[in-house]
């Protein structure tokens, strides 16, 4: 193999972090939520994990999370900066 | 996924997170029997709301590790981020406009010579696909190639502004249709079905599970096979990036978009359009929701409607055919 092939490396935050753009975060209701795991399936970037937690440092602040939950459970907040 | 939602309590729950809920689709499909890892990295250059990173989140997940990816120039050459970092965890060919399907018969050969089973997927866009890889696709058709090709379908030229493309809906305003497109949807359906591949089939990114069910039927094929996505592009399609599941459910339900599936010639409408090839919901909620049907013209969308009209008997009238066989 060539030694000097141009590969990229596979890195989580590839194209940064989104905190510094994103207008609208989304924010949970512990209370409204029953766990059903809609806004991580259809989360794009997969920001939402297992548990249900929504990683700030990668999410872009669509919003589809918060009009796919049955729960009505997240509201989008408007960042402040 | 327009069924009934049922909550499995964690007593029953086979599985071992009772904060992940396990939700039973009409696919068949629990959300628990998704493999848990991903393999498009978080934080891609996709727009916010970019429904094709998430078909290629369902789609890698499907697929799994043992995959190598051919892409031709598109938004997801784009999407997967800038040398040297990347935001694809399995190997990504990236190859020339015209040339997917060719490079990927090149790299199925190899992988098969070599006696190994790595799945070869190409992931292009309709322009990709339709227009300019059109002659690749039909020889890697008729050649038998090993080899899943999926189209993910935004309806346009999406990474270089929005160009109308062979895929464009007629009456749909592009950069280069201000007017709304004059010419109708290429039905690249047909074109790959004339090549009779062992499997082929539609999908939308609203429904991620019956995609990654199609995903995972394909792979086990030997030959070629076809997924075409439509995938929903808020900026592209103008509307806000919340309701890009919103704009795919509604292509789905009004009968625009209908998933089936093709199984060595038999025909079957998956489980999201059957309520729709029954009773469509009007076609006015699927225009209202996107900028690019803004002002059409009422003569346009009558045919847009007699199109969809069409396409629903056709499809119906060949499932009812296919029982009969
Ligand atoms: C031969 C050639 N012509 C034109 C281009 C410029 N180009 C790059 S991506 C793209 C649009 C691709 O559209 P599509 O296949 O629909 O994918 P999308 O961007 O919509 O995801 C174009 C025209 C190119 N890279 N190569
Ligand atoms: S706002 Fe979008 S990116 Fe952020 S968690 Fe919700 S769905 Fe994911
Ligand atoms: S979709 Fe809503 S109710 Fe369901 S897990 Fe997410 S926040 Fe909770
Ligand atoms: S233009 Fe559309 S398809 Fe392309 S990255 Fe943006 S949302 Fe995705
Ligand atoms: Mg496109």
């Amino acid at each position: 193999m060539r030694k000097r092939l141009a590969t990229s490396k596979p890195t989580k935050g590839s194209s940064g972090k989104t905190g510094s753009w994103r207008t609208f975060r989304p924010v949970v209701d512990p209370e409204k939520c029953n766990a059903c795991g809609m806004c991580a399936l259809y989360c794009p970037e997969a920001a939402i994990d297992e548990d249900l937690r929504v990683d700030v440092d990668f999410c872009k602040g669509c919003g589809i999370c918060a009009t796919e939950c049955p729960k009505k459970a997240i509201t989008m907040e408007r960042e402040k900066r | 996924m327009a069924g009934t939602w049922g909550r499995i309590s964690t007593a029953v729950s086979p599985f071992p997170n009772p904060h992940y809920c396990v939700v039973y689709m009409r696919t068949g499909i629990s959300m628990a029997e998704i493999p848990k890892e991903e393999y498009v990295l978080k934080c891609t250059s996709g727009c916010a709301g970019c429904s094709s990173t998430l078909c290629l989140r369902y789609i890698l997940k499907a697929a799994g590790p043992e995959t190598v990816l051919v892409m031709p120039a598109c938004c997801t050459s784009v999407i997967q981020g800038a040398y040297p970092n990347t935001a694809m965890n399995v190997p990504v060919y990236n190859i020339a406009f015209a040339s997917a399907a060719a490079c990927a018969s090149g790299i199925s050969a190899s992988y098969r010579s070599l006696g190994k089973k790595t799945n070869i997927i190409v992931y292009a866009g309709d322009g990709g696909t339709v227009d300019i890889g059109l002659q690749a696709l039909s020889g890697a058709f008729e050649r038998g190639t090993d080899f899943l090709y999926i189209c993910y379908d935004n309806e346009a030229y999406g990474n270089t502004g929005m160009q109308r493309s062979g895929s464009t809906p007629l009456g749909a305003l592009t950069t280069t249709t201000p007017a709304g497109k004059i010419h109708a949807k290429k039905d690249i359906d047909s074109i790959v079905a004339a090549h009779s591949p062992p499997y082929m089939a539609s999908a939308c990114s609203a429904y991620p599970l019956d995609l990654f069910k199609k995903v995972r039927k394909a792979l086990e094929v030997r030959g070629p096979t076809f997924i075409h996505v439509l995938a929903p592009c808020p900026p592209g399609w103008r509307f806000p990036s919340d309701q890009t599941i919103e704009v795919g459910k509604l292509a789905v339900k009004t009968g625009m978009w209908i998933l089936w599936e093709r199984e060595y010639g038999k025909l079957k409408i998956s489980a999201p359009s059957r309520a729709a090839v029954k009773k469509p919901e009007p076609l006015a909620t699927y225009f209202s929701a996107q900028g690019r049907f803004k002002g059409i013209d009422p003569a346009v969308a009558e045919q847009l409607r007699n199109e969809v009209r069409r396409n629903i008997q056709r499809f119906v009238r060949e499932e009812e055919q296919s029982c009969d066989q």
